[in-house]
């Protein structure tokens, strides 16, 4: 390829980086659910959905990105909650098929209610003031949002790790995924850390949702494509591995954006091909461990 | 015993109950059959292009109303019966043969993209019913997929892309880089803006083709940067428009290329908002700000804000009100539902339904009309409907079509 330079290799792989990113987030919040409740979450892309609409109206209806922010999560981290106790609560202990339908169909649901909320054109999303035209980042302009993405994907992920590897809850969580009778037996009420844990990936795939909305259309089937990817995402790091999530999501990221470079119609193909290497290679995934689809 | 007996009545009372509540509906589907002009409507109602779609069906429906207000034909009332293809070419297919075999429809208008097009063509051409497509194609008017029965009330690629080129590349220069949706119609697109640009001395740096779907392009934008080309085309549509500029816009391409694109839909750039869009420029098939000057723009406008709670029609809605209305005008002409006698009338009308004149030419019956150059603001906007400049529009003319024999028909 002619002109090929220093510097549009490393604005590739920044490139690369801020879309990686909300894979990461993305995949952080289905493997949570995942490793905890062994629910594999199909809703989850609807929840990113509803999380990029709810942002641009309420950042519309309020004028403060930050407020809708801290906001958007909480509703779809409420609708999450919900969900765990009145519809997949019912189905534990019949094996992975049945809530996998049932959130599959929730998605659904979901999708329809936007459609008729919001109708089906979507909402023009909005950069938030101060964010918005591009930056000198030394290598050339990249946009200020992205990098803003970047840097608050990375707080939001060290904040979920300290939750989980510094705090009692966070202990509870961990000790419930790697043996749920002996924390039963502690006496710990389990389906309470099953409700926060649905809870959260549910926030998390809202908050998702809200930071990417500035970078794309917000429309009712925008969860869709990005589920996919994410299941990639998730695949690769390993099922349930919160670490092979966030590497693998990044991972993920700068493959596709290295691919566009050099072979662009293949740059969807490529996360696939990247999947089905990683499984000839690691079954388990990159962070997995074996068997974890039980 | 006694139950079964009690079953057994209830059974033959619901049975008789159904037919007699049903009686009056089987006759009016028997009347119905008779009696109304049928046309098929197959459209993609889900999808990434449904928003264009409902727009078509509310305008076909206004041409419905307007042909059965003026009386119908003959008092015969005319129908449409809208079917979801779901872009998707088998599923287009599938609902084309069953409103032409189980609902017996007369014709078939409508569509939403090249692919599904060309299959609902093949279909139509297969069981000899008159097709009018709404949706662009190049491929449709070329002779192995023309036949007889198609008929092409849409812009096609060649006149859109064309027409954007001839505008752009003489005023923001000759370096080009095309950013292409990977399937048949982004291809079309990028081939009609060389061909035209040729001529001007235009030579491309590159065409970067994307998947049909993508909606994350940033991955794409630094080589585009690095290129630094004149002009970027964007040859995709709908909600790869709407996320391609936006993310164009993003990474601070327009400060150092105009962005255009053959087909600036009034509809995406709802969705995409006046930033996103800012400064692009595009070709239309139609604008309601048209009806400053063409008064038939004014009075389809005013038709729609009426039946539509003071909302504007969108282009590609125009085409679902003018591809309805040019085959029940051929009916009225040809006085008669025989699709030979409405093709033949259709062939030698001269019309004008919301855009200025037009007629379809003979060989391919491509509709020959005007393509208008628009430009997106974002300042000084009326209301909501208020998005487009129109910079120019291009006259209409054959010259600016690829000839019939280059289309493979015999003159």
């Amino acid at each position: 390829m002619t002109g090929l330079t220093f510097e549009l290799l490393c604005m590739q792989l920044l490139t690369g980086i801020a879309l990686g990113s909300i894979y990461a987030l993305l995949a952080l919040g289905l493997c949570l659910i995942f490793g905890m409740l062994n629910v594999v979450n199909f809703a989850h892309g609807a929840f990113f959905m509803v999380g990029a609409f709810l942002g641009v109206y309420f950042l519309g209806v309020t004028g403060s990105f930050w407020f809708s922010l801290v906001l958007t999560p909480l509703i779809t981290g409420g609708i999450g909650l919900l969900t765990e106790r009145f519809l997949v609560r019912p189905l534990y202990g019949r094996g992975l098929d049945y809530p996998l339908l049932l959130t599959f169909g929730l998605s659904y649901v979901l999708i329809e209610v936007m459609r008729v909320t919001f109708g089906i054109e979507g909402l023009p999303s909005i950069t938030p003031e101060g964010l918005g035209g591009t930056l000198n980042v030394g290598i050339g302009f990249f946009p200020k949002y992205r990098l803003f993405l970047i840097v608050a994907t990375a707080i939001i992920i060290l904040g979920v790790w300290f939750f989980i590897q510094k705090t009692r809850y966070g202990l509870i969580i961990k000790a419930g995924a790697a043996d749920q009778e002996i924390v039963k037996v502690l006496g710990v009420d389990i389906a309470k850390v099953w409700l926060l844990v649905f809870g959260l990936g549910c926030a998390i795939a809202g908050l998702s949702g809200i930071l990417a909305s500035p970078t794309r259309s917000v429309n009712p089937e925008m969860g869709i494509p990005i589920l996919a990817e994410s299941f990639v995402v998730t695949v690769v790091g390993g099922m349930g591995s919160p670490v092979g999530a966030v590497v693998a999501g990044l991972f993920v990221g700068i493959v596709y954006s290295m691919t566009s470079l050099f072979f662009p119609d293949l740059a969807e193909l490529s996360i696939f091909v990247l999947m089905a290497v990683v499984l000839l290679i690691r079954p388990q995934g990159l962070f997995g461990k074996a068997g974890a689809m039980g | 015993m006694k139950q079964k007996v009690t079953n057994q009545t209830r059974r033959q009372m619901l049975i008789g109950g159904a037919a007699a509540a049903s009686a009056p509906l089987w006759l009016n589907v028997a009347n119905a059959q008779a009696d109304t002009i049928k046309i098929g409507f197959p459209t993609p109602l889900t999808g990434p292009f449904s928003a264009e779609a409902q727009d078509q069906v509310k305008a076909a429906e206004l041409a419905i109303k307007e042909f059965n207000d003026a009386g119908g034909f003959n008092g015969r009332k005319a129908e449409l019966l809208v079917r979801d293809d779901k872009l998707n070419p088998g599923e287009a297919a599938t609902r084309t043969l069953e409103l032409i075999e189980k609902d017996k429809v007369n014709f078939v208008v409508g569509s939403l993209s090249a692919a599904t097009q060309l299959s609902i063509n093949a279909v139509c051409k297969e069981r000899k019913v008159l097709f009018n497509s709404i949706s662009q194609s190049d491929a449709i008017n070329e002779a192995k997929d023309w036949s007889v029965y198609t008929f092409h009330e849409a812009l096609n690629p060649t006149m859109t892309a064309g027409a954007v080129a001839r505008y752009s590349i003489p005023r923001f220069g000759k370096k080009i880089v095309f950013l292409t949706a990977d399937y048949a119609y982004g291809h079309e697109m990028v081939r009609a803006f060389e061909r035209a640009g040729k001529e001007m001395g235009a030579t491309t740096l590159a065409d970067i083709r994307h998947p049909l779907g993508a909606s994350d392009y940033s991955a794409f934008l630094p080589r585009i940067k690095a290129l630094n080309p004149d002009i970027l085309v964007l040859c995709n549509f709908g909600r790869d428009l709407v996320n391609a500029a936006k993310q164009c816009t993003d990474f601070g391409l327009k400060s150092s290329m105009k962005i255009v694109t053959p087909v600036l839909l009034y509809t995406s750039r709802l969705a995409g908002g006046p930033e996103a869009f800012e400064g692009i420029i595009g070709g239309t098939s139609y604008y309601w700000g048209l009806e400053d000057r063409i008064p038939t723009a004014k009075a389809f406008n005013d038709a729609f804000r009426k039946m539509y709670n003071g909302s504007v029609p969108s282009d590609y809605g125009a085409l679902g009100y003018a591809g309805v209305k040019s085959v029940l005008a051929g009916v009225k002409i040809a006085k008669s539902t025989d699709t030979l006698k409405v093709v033949t009338a259709m062939e030698n009308m001269k019309y004008d339904w919301y855009k200025g004149p037009e007629y379809y030419r003979k060989c391919d019956h491509q509709a020959v009309q005007t393509v208008i150059i628009v430009e997106s603001k974002s300042k000084n906007m009326k209301d909501k409907y208020d998005v487009f400049n129109i910079l120019t529009i291009e006259p209409t003319t054959e010259k600016n079509m690829r000839s019939c024999a280059e289309l493979g028909h015999k003159a």
